[in-house]
C-alpha cells in the first residue's frame, strides 16, 4: 500500500517534471527562461543539501564552497579548453574530490555536529575571502584570469560534438531541468539502494549502525562526496545562467539562503528543498523589484520563524495533516470499537487491582 | 634587532587580533554551548555604535570602551530572552536561528544606514617609532587591551560571586539548579557578557577594518576557527588557540602577502581538529578556565 503510493508520487513528480521542461519555453518569456536556469542552478544545490543533510545528518552549512568549486572549475577548465563538455565532468569532479578531502578530516576526526556546521561555512566563507583578493593579473590558471572581485567569464555550454555550436538560452533550459530530473530521480534511487538505508540508519543512530558492522565514516564521506559532485552541477548551470563567475557564489547569503531552502522546504525529503528553492527564488526576485523590505531582513526572519514554528519544514507538515486527514475519516469506525474495548479493559484492570 | 622587535609587535597582533575577535563568542560557547553564528553581526554593530556616537561629538575613547559594550551587550540580552531561551538543548536549532539573526541584522543595519558607510573614523593614536621602523601605536593598544580584558575576564570567573555561579551552571545545570541558582539569570548574563565583550572587540576594530553591514562575514570565519580550535576552556582554549593559529597566520602573511594567510588559518586548523577533535583544551590544560 505504502510502496504503491510512493511509486504514484515519483510518477507523477516526473510527469509535471517533463511537462514543465518541454511546455515552459513555449509558454515563458525569454528572459524568464533565462532566470529559471539560475533558479534550477540553484535548486540543485538544495538537492545537494537535501540529500546530505536530511538523509545522512551531515550538518553542511558550507555546501555553497562545492557549488562555486563546481561553477569556477568550469568556467576555467571552459576557457582553457575551447570546449565544455570536459568541463563539465571537471567541475564535477572538482565537487566531489573537494567534499571528499574535507570530509575526510571532519568524518575521520569524528568532530561532532556543530562543529561540523561551523567548520564547513568557515571553509565557503574563507574562499570567498580568498577569490575576492585574487584580482591582479598574476592570478590565472592557464589562460583564464582570476579577476577577483568581478570574477570570471563563464563561456555557455555547447553541443557535445560540435565545439562551435553553442546552446541558446531554450535548449539550456532544457539541459538544466533534465539536468534536475535526472539527479533528483538518482537521488530518490541512491536514498532507496542499500546505501542510501545504512545512511538513513547511521543518520538516525550512529552508534547501532556501527555496532551492526557499518562505517559510519565511510558512508558519511560517500554521501558527502555525492553531494559534493550534485552541488557541481548546480555551480555549473548557475555559471551559464549568469553568465559570470564570481566570488559571490560563495558568500554567506548563498550558504543561507541554501540553508533555509532546505528548512523552509523541510528535511528529510528531497522534493522539499527544490520547492523551498524555487519559491525562496521567487521571494527574493520579488523583493528585489520592491524598496520597502531589505531582503536580508525578510529570509532571516522566514528562518527563525520556520526554526521556532515549524522546524520540519513545509513538506512534511503538509504530508502528515493529509496523511491524519485520511487516517481520521477511515478509522472513526475503528477506533470508537477500541475506545469501548480500552473501557472494558479498564474496569477490569481495576479490580484486578483491588 | 629594531626589526626584530617590529616583527614580534606583529606577531602580538596577529595574535591579539584573533584573541579579541573570539572572546565573545568563546564565553557563550565555553558556557552554553552555543554556538552564536550571529556573532559577527555583534561585532558590526560595535563598531556602528562607534560610528554613529562619535558623529554626534562624543569622544572615541567613550564611545568604544563603554558605549560599544554597553549597546551590544544590552542588545544581547534581549536576543537571549526573545530568541535563545526557547531553544536551549536544540543546539542545531539554535545554530538555525542566531544565523537567522544575522541576516536579519545585516538586513536591518542596511535598510537604517545603507549598504555603505562613508565615515571612517581615524585610530585615535599615531604611528610610533621602534628603533627605525614605525609601527601602529594603536595596534600596540589593542594588544595592551587585549591583555587586560583577558585577564578581567579571569578575576571575574575566578574571584567573584558570580562567577562561581556561572562556573558552577557550566559545570552541572541541573546540580546548580538544585542548590537554588536561577541558571535562566546565569545563561541571561552570560550571553549579556558574551555580546557585550562582542561588541568592545567590533568597537575598538572599527578604525581598522572600517564598517559596513556585511563586516561580520570577515571576522566570523577567524573568530570561529580560534574558538572552535580552542575547544571549551574558555580562556585558556581562546588564548592557546589563538596564538598557535595567529602565529601560523603572521608567518605566512609575512612570507607569502595577505592573500594565504586566512587559508593557512583554516588549514592548520582542519588538520588540528583531525588530530584534537575537541579542540586544544580537549587535550592538554583540561582543568582550566
Amino acid at each position: 500500500m505504502k510502496l504503491k503510493r510512493d511509486i504514484v508520487g515519483l510518477v507523477v513528480i516526473a510527469i509535471i517534471g517533463l511537462v514543465v521542461m518541454f511546455g515552459a519555453p513555449h509558454v515563458l518569456q525569454l528572459f524568464t527562461i533565462i532566470n529559471l536556469t539560475t533558479a534550477i542552478g540553484l535548486a540543485l544545490l538544495a538537492l545537494s543539501l537535501g540529500l546530505v543533510w536530511g538523509y545522512g545528518g551531515i550538518l553542511c552549512f558550507g555546501q555553497t564552497a562545492f557549488f562555486g568549486m563546481g561553477a569556477y572549475a568550469y568556467a576555467i577548465c571552459a576557457q582553457n579548453f575551447g570546449q565544455t563538455s570536459g568541463a563539465v565532468i571537471i567541475a564535477i569532479g572538482a565537487g566531489a574530490t573537494f567534499a571528499a578531502m574535507l570530509g575526510y578530516f571532519m568524518f575521520f576526526g569524528r568532530i561532532s555536529e556543530v562543529y561540523l556546521g561551523v567548520i564547513t561555512l568557515t571553509v565557503t566563507l574563507i574562499l570567498f575571502n580568498l577569490l575576492r583578493r585574487t584580482s591582479g593579473p598574476e592570478y590565472k590558471i592557464g589562460s583564464a584570469l582570476l579577476g577577483g572581485f568581478n570574477g570570471t567569464n563563464a563561456p555557455p555550454l555547447q553541443v557535445p560534438w560540435d565545439a562551435q555550436l553553442m546552446l541558446f538560452p531554450q535548449q539550456l533550459f532544457y539541459v538544466s531541468m533534465g539536468a534536475l530530473l535526472l539527479c533528483y530521480f538518482g537521488c530518490v534511487w541512491l536514498i532507496r539502494s542499500q546505501f542510501g538505508q545504512v545512511c538513513v540508519a547511521i543518520r538516525e543512530n550512529e552508534v547501532r549502525a556501527e555496532l551492526l558492522g557499518y562505517d559510519a565514516r565511510l558512508y558519511k564521506l560517500g554521501l558527502f562526496s555525492i553531494g559534493g559532485g550534485i552541488a557541481a552541477v548546480g555551480g555549473v548551470l548557475v555559471a551559464n545562467g549568469i553568465g559570470r563567475v564570481t566570488p559571490d557564489l560563495f558568500n554567506l547569503t548563498y550558504a543561507a539562503q541554501a540553508i533555509i531552502w532546505v528548512i523552509v522546504g523541510g528535511r528529510g525529503t528531497l522534493l522539499g528543498p527544490v520547492l523551498g528553492a524555487f519559491g525562496v527564488f521567487w521571494l527574493t526576485s520579488w523583493l528585489g523589484t520592491q524598496s520597502y523590505f531589505n531582503s536580508n531582513m525578510v529570509l532571516g526572519l522566514v528562518l527563525i520563524l520556520f526554526v521556532l514554528l515549524l522546524p520540519r519544514g513545509l513538506v512534511p507538515a503538509i504530508g502528515s495533516i493529509a496523511k491524519v486527514s485520511q487516517q481520521r475519516t477511515v478509522s472513526r469506525r475503528d477506533r470508537m470499537r477500541s475506545r469501548r474495548r480500552v473501557a472494558r479493559f479498564e474496569t477490569s484492570g481495576a479490580t484486578d487491582a483491588t | 634587532m629594531d626589526f626584530l622587535a617590529a616583527l614580534i609587535l606583529q606577531f602580538a597582533y596577529g595574535i591579539a587580533n584573533l584573541a579579541l575577535v573570539g572572546l565573545g563568542l568563546a564565553i557563550i560557547f565555553g558556557m552554553m554551548r552555543v554556538i552564536n553564528l550571529a556573532h559577527g553581526e555583534f561585532l558590526m554593530l560595535g563598531g556602528y555604535t562607534v560610528v554613529v556616537a562619535t558623529n554626534l561629538g562624543i569622544n572615541i575613547w567613550i564611545a568604544m570602551l563603554i558605549l560599544a559594550p554597553l549597546v551590544v551587550g544590552a542588545i544581547g540580552v534581549v536576543v537571549e530572552r526573545v530568541l535563545i531561551r526557547f531553544l536551549y538543548g536544540r543546539v542545531v536549532d539554535t545554530l538555525l536561528a542566531t544565523w537567522g539573526l544575522s541576516l536579519f541584522l545585516i538586513g536591518a543595519v542596511t535598510a537604517i544606514f545603507g549598504p555603505q558607510t562613508a565615515t571612517t573614523i581615524s585610530a585615535p593614536i599615531g604611528p610610533i617609532a621602534v628603533g627605525d621602523y614605525g609601527t601602529s601605536g594603536y595596534e600596540l593598544f589593542l594588544i595592551v587591551l587585549t591583555v587586560a580584558l583577558f585577564s578581567g575576564v579571569f578575576a571575574i570567573l575566578r574571584y567573584t560571586k558570580l562567577g562561581l555561579l556561572a562556573r558552577g551552571t557550566m559545570q552541572r545545570s541541573d546540580m546548580a539548579a538544585v542548590l537554588g541558582v536561577s541558571t535562566s539569570q546565569v545563561y541571561m548574563a552570560t550571553f549579556g557578557l558574551g555580546s557585550a565583550i562582542a561588541g568592545l572587540a567590533g568597537g575598538v576594530l572599527a578604525p581598522i577594518t572600517g564598517v559596513v553591514p556585511t563586516i561580520g562575514a570577515t571576522y566570523i570565519a577567524k573568530a570561529f576557527i580560534t574558538v572552535i580550535s580552542g575547544g571549551t576552556a574558555i580562556l585558556a582554549g581562546t588564548a592557546s588557540a589563538a596564538g598557535l593559529l595567529g602565529a601560523m597566520n603572521s608567518i605566512v602573511t609575512y612570507l607569502t602577502g595577505p592573500t594565504l594567510g586566512e587559508v593557512a588559518l583554516l588549514g592548520a586548523a582542519i588538520v588540528l581538529l583531525r588530530v584534537m577533535p575537541s579542540g586544544i583544551t580537549g587535550r592538554f590544560f583540561r582543568k582550566s578556565l
